[in-house]
């Protein structure tokens, strides 16, 4: 019966507070259509650093003839720093971040700089010119530091190169539109917070005479409070779904259907991780309403 | 039934008391006219019993509850027990008479089929049988009284207590209101009625409580509304 009852005030709230309802669901949805862009571009970096990460590897060039670094001044490689190099990869105190080591010889180097050469700069150069290369791939790609340390300065290594550099960044770049997603997705939950709480505060004073006569009869204050907190909820819910809507759209018909089409080497967010995302936001949306409300009611439904 | 032992009510600090050492018994099944001028202390008293307000001293017992010490989870319970009409009717505009009295049940969670046994039985006994389906804004004001000490008393509470009823009302209307106040009393419910009405607090020759400036001067049977008066 009570359920009824509430089922049946919440209803009526709604239909004669429709402006106010329709006001929370707006700016419930503006905020948190932020709050989903963030989450989905924090998705994206890390989707991309996930399928790049894994394919990027840390090169220790070796040194080869004529290099003029420091650490090779007593000529090129020998098989015996390499060997001590490799020792260090594999069995000395970073072995744990090796995943594993290919050791590119002079040969397969040669080839490659020669296969992906059409200027004809290295036409004349031979094999021989060349040092090895020995190619790392880690568990962890972010431990490149640790690793290039350790190697660095060994006798026989020219340089160390990480090609991750690269990806940085775009990451960064990446990374400050989160921050920048997030800090709107705050600013804009604040502004969603305030506005449930002025509308939940006007909707009950409004009502001021009906909650005053269920006081009088005797009606507990959960029961006076709780059609104001369902109102809110289901305004803001409305919000959330309009947010989860628009986001779908956007990865759909963006993502998906342009900037796949127009920049197709990148591996991006699906639609079907809006649907990841989606329970958050509405779970925000209905805790956003439910705090806002708790607040606005202690003062405005007293027994 | 109720009972105030030595209570005082002080508003704010340093104002003269609204109640001051108030010490009086209110039996089960009595009907009293709580009277005195504006300021008196009449709608502190009546507070103090729904406690909408606590004392500042002394006792103040309801249906077997000190309600000092009541905690404000169980304040709905003894509301339950007191029913309560007002001067101005606090009839929700948007619902039908049926609908106004029903809501008292809802709010309490009584099942649909109590609600739809009580309600007509109530409005019966209120002489509002056939109005069901109207709205406040369709009732004279005598018939709006009416519903609301229907929406008190649909609960059957021990207590009603009544806050100027006929104070909007022609005398015609009133002496209807005061019949069924009269009715409602017989069934051995404990009316407690603040009033200016002077007419039906003489015709009536009930129990009469007196208050001035927060002090009870009078405690009377079968009284009169002024006794100087007489």
């Amino acid at each position: 019966m009570r359920l009824r009852f509430v089922a049946g005030e919440v209803w009526n709230g709604l239909r004669r507070n429709s402006t106010m309802a329709l006001s929370v669901a707006l700016v419930t949805f503006v905020s948190l259509t932020f709050v989903g862009a963030a989450a989905l571009t924090q998705m994206q970096v890390q989707q991309l650093k996930d399928a790049w990460y894994g394919q990027v590897e840390v090169s220790i060039f070796l040194c080869q003839p004529g290099a003029f670094e420091d650490n090779c001044a007593e000529g090129p490689v020998t098989t015996v720093q390499q060997d001590e190099i490799l020792e260090v990869l594999e069995e000395g105190n970073v072995s744990d971040l090796v995943q594993s080591v290919y050791v590119e010889t002079r040969e397969e180097v040669y080839e490659n700089i020669v296969e992906a050469d059409d200027t004809g700069v290295y036409s004349h150069v031979e094999p021989e010119d060349f040092a090895p290369v020995l190619r790392i791939k880690l568990h962890d790609p972010e431990q490149f530091q640790v690793v290039a340390d350790a190697t660095a300065g060994l006798p026989g290594v020219q340089s160390v190169y990480d090609q991750r550099e690269v990806f940085q960044d775009l990451f960064s770049l990446l990374n400050s539109a989160t921050i920048l997603a997030a800090v709107l997705a705050g600013v804009m939950m604040l502004t969603a917070v305030l506005l449930i709480t002025t509308t939940i505060r006007l909707s009950a004073l409004s009502r001021k005479r009906e909650t005053n006569i269920m006081r009088m009869v005797g009606a507990s204050r959960s029961l006076i409070q709780a059609p104001f907190m369902l109102e809110g909820a289901v305004a803001a819910t409305g919000g959330a779904i309009l947010a989860i809507a628009g986001l779908w759209f956007a990865v759909r018909y963006f993502v998906e259907g342009w900037l796949t089409g127009s920049i197709p080497w990148v591996d991006y967010i699906s639609s079907d991780d809006v649907w990841a995302v989606a329970p958050w936001l509405i779970l925000a949306a209905v805790g956003l309403a439910l705090i806002a409300s708790l607040f606005t009611l202690k003062r405005y439904t007293r027994v | 039934m109720i009972r105030f032992d030595e209570v005082s009510k002080v508003y704010s600090r340093g104002a003269r008391p609204a109640l001051d050492g108030i010490d009086v018994e209110i039996e089960r099944g009595d009907f009293v006219f709580l009277v005195g001028s504006s300021g008196s202390g009449k709608s502190t008293f009546l507070k103090l019993i729904l406690r909408e307000e606590r004392a500042t001293s002394g006792d103040v017992w309801v249906a077997g509850r000190q309600l000092n010490r009541l905690s404000n989870w169980r304040v709905p319970q003894l509301r339950r027990e007191i029913g309560a009409v007002f001067q101005d009717f606090r009839l929700l505009p948007n619902k039908t008479v049926y609908q106004n009295v029903a809501f008292a049940l809802e709010v309490i969670g009584k099942s649909r089929r109590e609600v739809k046994a009580t309600v007509p039985e109530m409005l019966e006994l209120v002489g509002l049988a056939g109005k069901e389906r109207r709205f406040p804004h369709e009732l004279s004001g005598g018939e709006q009284q009416r519903v609301a000490i229907a929406r008190a008393f649909v609960n059957h509470p021990p207590i009603l207590l009544c806050d100027e009823p006929t104070g909007n009302l022609d005398p015609g209307t009133s002496v209807g209101i005061m019949r069924l106040l009269d009715r409602i009393n017989r069934t051995g419910t404990t009316v407690l009625m603040a009033t200016h009405d002077d007419e039906i607090v003489d015709q009536m020759r009930k129990r009469v409580i007196e208050l001035k400036g927060g002090r009870l001067v009078r405690d009377q049977d079968r009284g009169v509304y002024g006794l100087e008066t007489v």
